[in-house]
């Protein structure tokens, strides 16, 4: 058994009766209003929607970046809402992985580097953060790439070594805002393939945001989001799926 | 460890920027240094000046002299050990060109530096001076300067005793501390005396100044007065000052540039703080993204606000580093170019102290805004600035 097999059974994103706005000088925007999900330990699910519809609000909330106005937002059995901002830095460090569309790499750090920087959070030996690293890049396909800067990359590469970067940790948790947004289709396909593999072979839980349905194609679960609101709450599945 | 390869990765990233950052702050504390390294050469005379002397000079002005005889009843006053004479004597050894001036005094031979300890002379010397009315003692600094040996002799013109006049080196006085200013010759009074009786009877048995020496420094004042009060009504009254306060008072009479020089100096700093704040700002600003990122990462708003603050104070220290470096041999060529103007001349250990902490306040107030505002940036909000 896989462990994907797993997914849907216990739940590890509680979310119930989720709002958020914001000022836009005196006025006040809405951005989610009465979002009720839960997404199970194991899925991958995708979050769709047009632009301005609040999928990266909501995924930015899931992955405590941001507060939301009310409701409540369970994380693994843990109320988020309430931790301080650095009870939720150090919460963000242990729990959540980062892969944002556009890579959001160190230009000044090698590959290596850059992917052990989160471990420089934890209580980790010099030398046992080097063999991490040095696997998750081999996950990821890029041992030979170690001692190369961001922009000795390409954009595939560099998405690579941000999937490494996020895995780096063994979260429970992965968000991924755009992964393929700024890629080739062929970057892309080789991206969602690594995105499968951290979720069936892994059993990585992950939420992305995506409006491109080649990405959707590689998750278990879709929802859709128009204007603050969902609109098929526990998910269509894609296309073809 | 981690954390200064970070920084010192990050302020190389933009090389040209970085560089003439460096430059500014280079050119900075090197121009602080060296103005700072003026305006304590232009104390220099007063730094040497000893609590234990006073000089007695005509009321009226420096320009008056006071009669010869005044010497044996200064000497006379309860509480002074010894009085010699001291003429500025304002000859022109060569031509009137800055490398060729120097200072003459024509001075009692027979006790001047016994009132004078740190000049160091040898016995013998100082014997052969004693006993040679035309002969002088030069400075160590002017004799390498000129090439002076003892025995040589050395001819100048004077313009307050008009003629040439000629002086046999006796002995070569060297500096007992570092602020000791060897760039003088001394010579007989009585030779100068003697001569002025020839040459101008009516100028005779005239003093410019009489050096005093005192039992006790803590009765200086209380010596002065009185021995003011002894010539108070007669036709050169007298005004007596610690020899501090002397010197100090030819200061004051360029007070005006020496502050105007302190001033500037201090504007330098005031000037680079603006480009480096600047710099840091500029920083700060384009990589609001990459801060946000290790907020997200789960790094806290002390660590990010550290990277700009940490990239401020590393690039003041280097620069800074650099201009007190350069400020040694600068200040050297300075000194040389300028000639005799500063007897002392050299880099003090409290100019390098006051330069790195104006590089270190300079990184830390440039970096202090920038730093806040990376370590305050909402990630939301900073994540936008990439793209």
């Amino acid at each position: 058994m896989s462990p994907a097999d797993g997914a849907g059974t216990r739940p590890l994103v509680e979310i119930a009766r989720l709002a958020k706005s914001y000022r836009r000088g005196d006025q006040v925007v809405p951005v989610l209003s009465d979002i009720s999900l839960s997404i199970a330990e194991g899925e991958f699910l995708a979050l769709m929607g047009p632009s301005g519809s609040g999928k990266s609000t909501l995924l930015n909330l899931v992955a405590g970046i941001d507060k939301p106005d009310s409701g409540s937002l369970r994380v693994g059995g843990e109320d988020i809402t309430r931790l301080s901002e650095a009870e939720l830095a150090d919460w963000r460090a242990a729990h959540v992985g980062f892969i944002f569309q556009f890579y959001n790499l160190m230009p000044v750090l090698d590959a290596f580097e850059n992917v052990e920087l989160p471990l420089l959070l934890t209580s980790l030996s010099r030398r046992e953060r080097r063999e991490r690293v040095r696997m998750a890049l081999s996950l990821v396909g890029l041992a030979d790439r170690m001692d190369h800067r961001p922009n000795e990359l390409s954009g595939g590469q560099q998405q690579r070594v941000a999937i490494a970067r996020a895995i780096i940790t063994d979260p429970t948790l992965v968000v991924a805002d755009e992964p393929t947004g700024d890629l080739d289709r062929k970057s892309a396909a080789e991206i969602l393939g690594l995105l499968r593999r951290l979720n069936e072979d892994l059993g990585k839980t992950i939420v992305m945001v995506t409006h491109d349905w080649h990405a959707v194609e590689s998750a278990r679960r879709v929802v859709h989001l128009e204007k603050g609101e969902l609109v098929d709450g526990d998910g269509g599945r894609p296309p073809g799926a | 460890m981690y954390f200064l390869r970070l920084v010192f990765k990050n302020l190389f990233r933009h090389k040209l920027r970085s560089l003439l950052t460096l430059a500014g702050l280079v050119v900075a504390i090197l121009a602080f240094g060296l103005l700072q390294t003026v305006v304590a050469a232009w104390y220099a005379g007063s730094d040497m000046a000893s609590a234990r002397r006073l000089v007695t000079r005509n009321a009226t002005s420096l320009v008056f002299p006071l009669p010869a005889y005044y010497r044996e009843r200064i000497r006379a006053i309860d509480g002074v050990t010894a009085v010699s004479t001291s003429n500025w004597f304002g000859g022109i050894y060569k031509d009137q060109s800055p490398g060729n001036f120097f200072a003459q005094f024509a001075v009692d031979a027979g006790n001047f530096f016994a009132l004078y300890p740190e000049f160091r002379t040898n016995p013998d010397e100082l014997l052969a001076f004693q006993r040679d009315r035309r002969g002088a003692m030069v400075g160590r600094v002017l004799a390498d300067q000129h090439g002076f040996k003892v025995g040589d002799v050395i001819p100048v013109k004077g313009t307050i005793y008009p003629g040439t006049w000629e002086f046999t080196v006796r002995g070569i006085y060297e500096p007992g501390e570092d602020t000791t200013v060897t760039r003088q010759l001394y010579f007989h009074w009585d030779y100068l005396n003697e001569e002025i009786k020839k040459r101008f009877p009516r100028r005779a048995e005239q003093v410019g100044v009489f050096v005093v020496q005192i039992a006790d420094g803590s009765r200086a004042a209380e010596i002065s007065q009185a021995i003011d009060a002894e010539f108070r009504n007669s036709l050169a009254e007298t005004l007596t000052e610690t020899e501090k306060a002397f010197q100090l008072g030819f200061i004051a009479q360029t007070e005006a540039i020496v502050m105007a020089i302190r001033i500037v100096s201090f504007v330098v700093i005031v000037i680079i703080f603006a480009v480096v704040a600047n710099t840091m700002a500029m920083t700060a600003r384009e990589r609001l993204g990459e801060y946000a990122t290790l907020k997200a990462l789960g790094f806290g708003p002390l660590f990010v606000g550290a990277l700009i603050l940490g990239e401020s104070v590393l690039i003041t220290l280097l620069g800074g580093g650099a201009g007190i470096l350069a400020t040694f041999p600068v200040a050297a060529a300075f000194k040389s170019a300028m000639g005799a103007f500063f007897p002392v001349f050299r880099v003090s250990h409290d100019t390098v102290v006051l330069q790195a902490a104006c590089a270190l306040a300079v990184g830390l107030a440039a970096g202090i805004a920038p730093g806040i505002r990376a370590a305050r940036v909402r990630i939301v909000e900073g994540l936008r600035h990439i793209g």
